[in-house]
């Protein structure tokens, strides 16, 4: 099989929600290209959130399709074939629903790793802590026994296990400090600068997107983009 | 009798199995009715446990040293780390301080309409009010919203409108002082200006707001004074345009630096760990101004206007 060609990570004419008769996303058509990072605005409710599921693969649109470099998404959330699902990497606003908080945070960045039974996973686990500054002392704390910074480090780190070729990032940062939400996306940059990966960077914060963000769009509150 | 809450020498630590957590150390503060103060660190640094530990929220493996003395015509002067669970609640929780949580959602009831929990606590403070339902109304339009407003679940309230549910349950009892623990986070840009604008209004009404945030912008639209967190100590505090724009302590200056419309670069280096803390300056191990005399810990100038806890200021 030839290599895919690299168009992106593509949304054509994407209707989502959650109730048919009322769709969030009207006719939705985003491109996130390999290398480069989209910053997507709006105002909350206006459907940023759905759009990232759908360009993670976590949300079924109604209509529309999802393209991977080409090549259309067939299934969503447990439906979506696993060669696709392990190219894009999902970041959340709120890392204490993503991660069980009875898990260290070295069980946690293990988890993507156990599940596609990666080799050496203690040496990529330190890889990857070191990559995102988190020390052993911190790897062996339950999640409920670290600040929000510190999960959404191990978060980033359980993310980046698999080397995804885009990360949807969904108001990353909103819950962290100027400091740690510099260094995180300084981490992301290292890594689109080592890897080519492609970024959607959805924040309500039209400072951070204009520092952040290559170009950006805006969903408006029908849900169109403008 | 002055109107006062007057924190000295608190610190509160947590016993975990084989380590200690300082979260809090030796933070002094004192807030006036028309005051607003603003704490601002990086997330675990020590804030809402300090709000917690006023409060009396804090869980049964915390130590608390120091006292935190509140004064008002309301009730009797307290020792608010001293008093009992029962005096905190009958006489000062929503009475004398009012506080708007971290997740305001989360505290609401979701069975129930905002309306109905606002009643209650409208009944549960003023028994003789002859029009609760007239009550909860004017102090719901004071927090931004309509009576119809009221009339959502949990649920159908968007984050705006939880934040502002939860401001009308802190108002109720008209507590003259408001501790807002990080009441900005995740909302859009003009419910953030509505909602600094209702404790700019508050603050002129006479009331005092201790606004909790990891947010330097809001901070610095509200306040009158900002202090700044490091590791569970004050190590900076003074009017929003010094601790800004001149700011003497080095990790105040990187907090700044860190914003996005200046140079985005995050302050060097880890957040501390607070089961194992250097002595002497907590920031040594991170700062580009360390000196031999930094092993000696550095304190705070008690009620000067501008001060740091720095050997080296910038
Ligand atoms: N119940 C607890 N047991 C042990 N450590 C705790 C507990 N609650 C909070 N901490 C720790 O106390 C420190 C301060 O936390 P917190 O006050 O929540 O920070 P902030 O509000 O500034 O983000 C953190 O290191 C946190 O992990
Ligand atoms: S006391 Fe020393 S180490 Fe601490 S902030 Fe000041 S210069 Fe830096
Ligand atoms: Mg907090």
């Amino acid at each position: 099989m030839p290599p895919p060609v690299l168009t992106g990570l593509r949304a054509e004419a994407v209707v989502a929600g959650y109730d048919p008769r009322r769709p969030v996303l009207d006719r939705v058509d985003l491109t996130v290209p390999p290398g480069r990072t989209v910053g997507l605005a709006g105002p909350s409710g206006s459907g940023k959130s759905t759009l990232a599921r759908v360009l993670g693969l976590l949300h079924a649109p109604f209509s529309g399709t999802v393209h991977l470099d080409g090549e259309p998404v067939t299934g969503y959330r447990h439906r979506t074939p696993h060669a696709q699902r392990v190219r894009i990497g999902v970041l959340f606003q709120q890392p204490r629903l993503s991660v069980d908080p009875r898990l260290t945070l070295r069980a946690a960045i293990t988890e993507p790793l156990l599940a596609t039974r990666a080799p050496r996973q203690a040496e990529r686990v330190a890889e990857l802590a070191d990559l995102v500054m988190l020390t052993p002392d911190l790897l062996s704390r339950r999640a409920h026994e670290v600040s929000d910074g510190q999960l959404q480090r191990a978060c980033l780190a359980r993310t980046l296990a698999l080397s995804p070729d885009y990360l949807v990032c969904d108001e990353m940062t909103t819950m962290l400090d100027a400091s740690t939400t510099a260094a995180l996306v300084g981490l992301i940059r290292d890594y689109q600068g080592r890897t080519g990966a492609g970024v959607l960077a959805i924040s309500h914060d039209a400072v951070l997107l204009r520092r952040w963000a290559d170009d950006t769009v805006h969903l408006t509150p029908d849900g169109v983009l403008a | 009798m002055v109107t006062e809450l007057a924190v000295d020498h608190v610190s509160v630590r947590f016993d975990l199995p084989g380590a200690t957590v300082a979260a809090v150390a030796d933070v002094s503060l004192r807030l006036r009715p028309g005051q607003c103060l603003a704490l601002v660190g990086e997330s675990g640094c020590g804030k809402t446990v300090l709000a917690s530990a006023l409060l009396g929220f804090l869980p049964g493996n915390a130590q608390v040293s120091g006292s935190a003395t509140l004064s008002d015509d309301r009730g009797p002067t307290l020792d608010l780390l001293s008093a009992t669970d029962q005096q905190l609640a009958t006489s000062v929780r929503g009475r004398r301080i009012g506080l708007i949580p971290q997740s305001p959602a989360s505290h609401l009831t979701p069975v129930r309409t905002a309306r109905a929990q606002l009643e209650e606590v409208v009944r549960a403070h003023h028994p003789a009010e002859p029009d609760p339902r007239g009550r909860a109304n004017g102090v719901a339009a004071r927090a931004g919203l309509s009576p119809a407003d009221l009339d959502h679940y949990p649920h159908e309230l968007s984050g705006g409108m939880a934040q502002r549910v939860a401001t009308a349950l802190a108002l109720v009892g008209d507590p003259w002082l408001l501790i807002a623990d990080e009441p900005t986070t995740g909302l859009d840009h003009h419910l953030v200006e509505g909602l600094l604008e209702e404790f700019r209004r508050l603050v002129a009404d006479g009331h005092a707001v201790l606004l909790i945030t990891h947010d330097l912008a809001a901070a610095q639209r509200v306040a009158d004074r900002i202090a700044v967190m490091y590791a569970g100590r004050l190590i900076e505090i003074g009017p929003p345009s010094t601790v800004l724009d001149a700011p003497g302590h080095p990790y105040t200056r990187g907090l700044g630096d860190a914003l996005p419309d200046r140079a985005f670069t995050a302050v060097p280096g880890m957040p501390p760990l607070l089961t194992d803390l250097p002595p002497g300056c907590s920031f040594a191990p991170r700062c580009d101004r360390v000196g031999p005399e930094c092993a000696e810990l550095p304190t705070l100038a008690a009620d000067a206007e501008h001060a740091v806890a720095c050997h080296r200021p910038c």
